[in-house]
């Protein structure tokens, strides 16, 4: 639990903060202190998250739903106790409309296979130029299966969604509008909300992938009319191998299961059976439990710091990195140039170093970014890159660390510029 | 700080590769053509090469692409070691080359080729390294595949 109890509108006590997180005070490469900006792959943990993990398995780790015994009742207890936390965390309705998965991914796969599994030829898949692999390859196969097409909503060159091309796009032929709330790559923030309006007239379901935006912005569900939210928990500050698709009852409760096996059944015969209530209907099989109340821990976590803090936090930092990036020599960006429509999410190219040769030299500066496509090629290709750069930030991070990235990117520049 | 130009992942040969490429550009028409690519960084090479009027040997080798220094740095290196080869002693080079980058292979008798060997230290870097070789291996194997 995070000690650090923000008051709303004060600076984050990053010093502070950066205490709870272990990992940050290691050495890389022969003593450089570890500068990590690849919070938009996966974030660092609290120690609070660490021992919760730690907590469940020394003390009560039994499988969920099933045992009639102390630990068994103990685990179920505390699996249920951290679905009501994300449920508030995200201001959900009710926690049965909270499914634990593994990833933003296998959330974005439930949804086009179970309710994906009502298109048929003829109908239209409305996605955009910027979406992550994850939420593009899925929608590709549910084409593939049912004859639906998929539609693209443009980007301009800035990095910001064409929004005059959406009524032109939606029809009574759509039936879904998948796109991501913020980017991994351009860190744009898309005005989801007007997306949700439009489609909505339009008759078709939202759904939002939120595995970059609910990390970082306060987000409620309910606010933002979307049918489906999905995101990870290992970029939240929780562990890995956990995730939650959000989805609203009646259309969770409209839908086939996805996964088949147990707890996700109510009557099983041998020929057919009778599946189970929300949620358990789409949680067949065991659940990561520890991870799921560990995440639980680091929503309590984000929650006390208050998401409004981390936005702010974030937002001053993203400005003063896209003003020390922009006053170098030789930098390329990519996405929006303010602070203001974009979270802390930094793809870059530098001199003409390719950033796969940038990533490893300024890891020897202790630097951590990622290199590559980041899981966009289509949107890589709309760039008219190869590969980027991409510094990203969380509400760990400080401007020493934006400054020491500076430093690394010219030391970068005297081997290979 | 002042900042140490250690450099055995960069070192002088392989930057002057990059900076600098030998044999670069397709060869049209070409006897043996592949083209691959790294996902994970975005790597693309096409190697393309012309062989001796009785097919025995590699007589001219070139590549094309774009990626980082150490796959195009390899690239280059590899159309200068193996460009007037032999085939039997291209595909010997070649598997020289991979078991030093791969295994504990030794070095002798690599030449320049040696200075790619700093790359190991850096293991997500092998694949950038290896890419045109695996290219270059493929194709003179599917050649000598369709010729038999």
């Amino acid at each position: 639990m995070a000690e650090t109890v923000q008051t709303l509108g004060a600076p984050l006590d990053v010093a502070r903060l950066r205490d709870d997180f272990p990992i940050l005070s290691r050495n890389v490469r022969g003593g450089k202190p570890l500068v990590y900006l690849d919070n938009a792959a996966s974030s660092q943990k609290p120690k609070a998250v660490i021992a919760a993990l730690a907590d469940y398995y020394s003390r009560y780790n039994a499988n969920v739903h099933r045992g009639i015994h102390t630990l068994s009742e103990e685990a179920t207890d505390e699996y249920e106790k951290a679905r009501r936390k994300i449920q508030a965390f995200i201001n959900a309705e009710s926690p049965s409309e909270l499914i634990f998965v593994r990833n933003t991914t296998e959330a974005i796969n439930l949804v086009a296979y179970s309710y994906g599994s009502r298109l048929r030829e003829g109908d239209e898949i409305l996605l955009s130029e910027m979406e992550h692999h994850s939420n593009l390859v899925p929608w590709q196969l549910l084409a593939d299966r049912s004859g639906a097409r998929l539609r693209f909503l443009p980007l301009f060159d800035d990095g910001t969604l064409d929004m005059s091309a959406l009524p032109g796009l939606l029809s009574e032929r759509t039936r879904i509008v998948a796109v991501s709330h913020m980017s991994n790559v351009l860190g744009t923030i898309n005005p989801v909300e007007e997306i949700a309006r439009q489609a909505h007239a339009a008759g078709a379901v939202v759904l939002l992938d939120a595995a970059q935006s609910v990390p970082h912005l306060p987000v409620d569900v309910q606010a933002l009319e979307c049918d489906f939210l999905a995101f990870s928990g290992h970029k939240m500050l929780g562990p890995m191998g956990v995730g939650v698709l959000w989805g609203r009852r009646e259309l969770l409760e409209s839908m086939p299961p996805f996964l088949a096996g147990g707890n996700m059944i109510m009557q099983v015969g041998l020929e057919h059976s009778t599946y189970n209530e929300l949620p358990d209907k789409f949680e067949a099989g065991t659940p990561d439990a520890g991870g799921a109340i560990a995440l639980g821990v680091a929503v309590d976590y984000l929650s006390a710091v208050g998401m409004e803090n981390v936005r702010r936090h974030e937002r001053d930092l993203t400005d003063y990195a896209l003003e020390v990036l922009m006053g170098l020599d030789d930098v390329a960006l990519y996405g929006p140039k303010s602070a203001d429509s974009r979270g802390a999410v930094i793809a870059f190219n530098f001199a003409d170093i390719h950033p796969h040769d940038l990533g490893t030299l300024l890891d020897r500066d202790g630097v951590a970014i990622r290199a590559g496509h980041h899981c966009c090629q289509p949107l890589m290709r709309r760039l008219g890159q190869v590969a980027t750069a991409r510094a990203s930030f969380y509400l760990y991070n400080n401007r020493s660390e934006v400054d020491v990235l500076a430093e690394a990117l010219g030391h970068a520049r005297a081997v290979l510029g | 700080m002042s900042f140490q130009f250690d450099d055995e992942l960069y070192r002088d040969i392989i930057l002057d590769h990059y900076r600098n490429p030998r044999n670069k550009g397709d060869l049209e028409p070409a006897d043996v053509s592949v083209s691959a690519n790294n996902p994970l960084c975005g790597d693309e090479v096409t190697i393309t090469a012309r062989l001796s009027a009785d097919g025995s040997s590699v007589a001219e080798l070139h590549f094309s692409g774009r990626g980082c220094s150490i796959s195009q740095a390899s690239a280059s290196m590899m159309t200068e070691e193996i460009e007037g080869k032999p085939l039997a002693e291209a595909l010997k080079v070649i598997n020289k080359f991979k078991e030093m980058m791969l295994a504990e292979g030794d070095v002798e008798g690599l030449g320049d080729l040696e200075a790619l060997q700093g790359v190991k230290r850096y293991p997500v870097r092998i694949k950038c390294a290896v890419l045109p070789w695996n290219s270059l291996l493929q194709g003179l194997t599917d050649k000598a595949g369709t010729a038999t």
